[in-house]
């Protein structure tokens, strides 16, 4: 996936990205960091064709087909009238496929989220995170090439966020789609990626593209590591010195 | 919890015994004719006698409100839809609608009466009138309220505009649709109820507001307390269905009904 000199300004006159280049590679694991207003929901939105950059080039290479690209919004973004099964199967329901082989891959979504035997429920009955589960589970569904995750995580708490945070690496680690997550939590960005582009504030753009190098698969072990520590610090003051940059 | 219930039971109840008996013991100590102010006891002497031939015209009148109500259903719903699909056409012609809505009733049904010669249709064509636009407001403020990262989502997995409308719009409208409805149930009973009163029809198909206006006119007091009453029972009972089918449309997912279960 290539993205050259994306800029973007809104109707509003705000210039939300200016010259965005950025290539990732099949597989991997990206991490846009930056601080609130920076873009980078903006960005993400472009990269899955949902908005229209006033400049730039943007290639995304992804088979044809139903679902290459999946979206997790910052909210869990479910139909309340559907059940937890319904929301889950939307995808084949809007591409008129709904045989038994979707139903399958829907039980088989559902489990990876950990959310089996929660078919029939309404999404009010669940709770905060297991609603986010849903909304993961819908985007795997269609087992996509390229999933963006736009700070699914952000309105959780802390336990409930950690939990999150092992599952996306296990469903991460077992599918291998790629990956472009928008977070404003360093310690999310080094513990889950395998790279992390760090962004400026407004208008946006990549400031540094930091490798993590950190040992996979990871587990919780991590987060008390020296070398995770390490890392924590460096990508820290890297975002620092990002909108230090973008100051005035 | 059951104490409060009984009390909830209860004081209402105890409120209209001490009501109605001052009103009884005003009445006779006070010696006001009957033609001014019937005492409860006289109106209830008249529910026994004139009830049945008055429940006879409350039907006429309901089913006018019925047909009003389902024209509106019927006729809001679709220009809802339409106000939705095309912006242009919704203000172009919303305005006509909120004109229709602000006119009082009383003051088009002459022309109305005038213009369509079936009674039955006239009275439903006026009633129609002041129930349709609750019905085409909520209705179409709900179809334009859908989140918008479901319809991003839409879009992502390439949804057609019927789809959208079919899985995510209609479906966001629905708890603003059914608000609409129990405010239109209302007002259909007005409208009927009104139309009759500036028709005032006579013949065999009489509604209730003919028969409140005859009773008047002979100065039969008591009998228009009990078409009254009726009158508020239909309200009350339209209302309450209403909102029964609310409910049983909504308690699995909408925040209104959870709300009711859980009190």
């Amino acid at each position: 996936m290539a993205l050259d000199g994306i800029s973007k300004r809104f109707s509003s006159g705000t210039q939300a990205l200016a010259g965005v280049d950025l290539r990732i590679a099949g597989g991997e694991f990206v991490s846009l960091l930056g601080p609130s207003g920076c873009g980078k929901s903006t960005l993400l939105r472009i990269i899955a064709g949902l908005v229209e950059a006033n400049s730039g080039s943007r290639a995304v290479a992804i088979g044809r087909g139903l679902g290459r690209i999946a979206f997790v919004f910052q909210d869990p973004t479910l139909m309340p009238w559907a059940t937890v099964l319904d929301n889950v199967l939307l995808p084949f329901r809007l591409s008129r496929r709904l045989q038994r082989q979707a139903r399958e891959r829907a039980d088989a979504s559902l489990r990876a989220v950990g959310l089996a035997g929660f078919e029939r429920a309404y999404p009010r009955q669940l709770s905060g995170g297991m609603r986010m589960r849903v909304s993961i589970a819908r985007a795997l569904v269609t087992d996509p090439e390229l999933l963006l995750l736009d700070e699914p995580f952000a309105a959780l708490d802390e336990i409930t966020r950690l939990a999150l945070n092992d599952d996306l690496l296990r469903l991460w680690r077992e599918r291998r789609p790629t990956v472009v997550f928008v977070t404003h939590s360093v310690f999310e960005s080094v513990y889950l990626s395998t790279r992390i582009a760090v962004m400026t504030a407004r208008p946006g753009r990549i400031f540094a593209d930091l490798p993590v190098d950190l040992p996979q698969p990871r587990s919780a072990a991590l987060r008390t590591a020296p070398a995770y520590a390490a890392l924590c610090e460096t990508v820290s003051d890297t975002l620092a010195r990002a909108m230090a940059a973008a100051a005035p | 919890m059951i104490r409060q219930r009984i009390l909830r039971l209860a004081a209402p109840f105890a409120v209209a015994v001490v009501f109605l008996a001052a009103w009884e013991a005003g009445v006779r100590l006070t010696g006001v004719q009957p033609y001014v102010l019937p005492g409860p006891v006289l109106i209830a002497k008249a529910a026994w006698t004139e009830g049945p031939s008055l429940i006879g015209s409350l039907l006429v009148t309901l089913r006018i409100t019925a047909a009003a109500l389902a024209a509106a259903v019927v006729f809001g719903g679709l220009i809802a839809l339409l106000f939705s699909l095309s912006r242009i056409v919704e203000i172009s012609l919303f305005p006509y609608a909120v004109i229709l809505q602000v006119t009082p009733i009383v003051s088009i049904a002459p022309l109305i009466i005038i213009w369509v010669k079936e009674p039955f249709l006239a009275l439903l064509v006026c009633a129609w009138i002041v129930a349709f636009f609750p019905i085409v407001a909520n209705t179409t403020l709900g179809l334009n309220s859908a989140d918008r990262n479901l319809a991003d989502l839409f879009r992502l997995y390439g949804a057609s505009r019927w789809q959208t409308l079919r899985y995510l719009r209609i479906p966001t409208a629905l708890p603003y649709f059914l608000a609409g409805l129990r405010i239109s149930g209302g007002l259909a009973l007005i409208g009927a109820v009104v139309a009759e009163f500036v028709a005032s029809t006579g013949g065999a198909e009489t509604g209730l507001a003919s028969r409140i206006l005859e009773a008047s006119r002979q100065l039969q007091i008591a009998k228009m307390f009990v078409a009254l009453f009726l009158l508020s029972l239909a309200g009350i009972a339209i209302y309450r269905c209403l909102d029964l089918l609310s409910y049983f449309l909504l308690r699995d997912w909408h925040e209104s009904a959870a709300a009711d279960r859980d009190e």
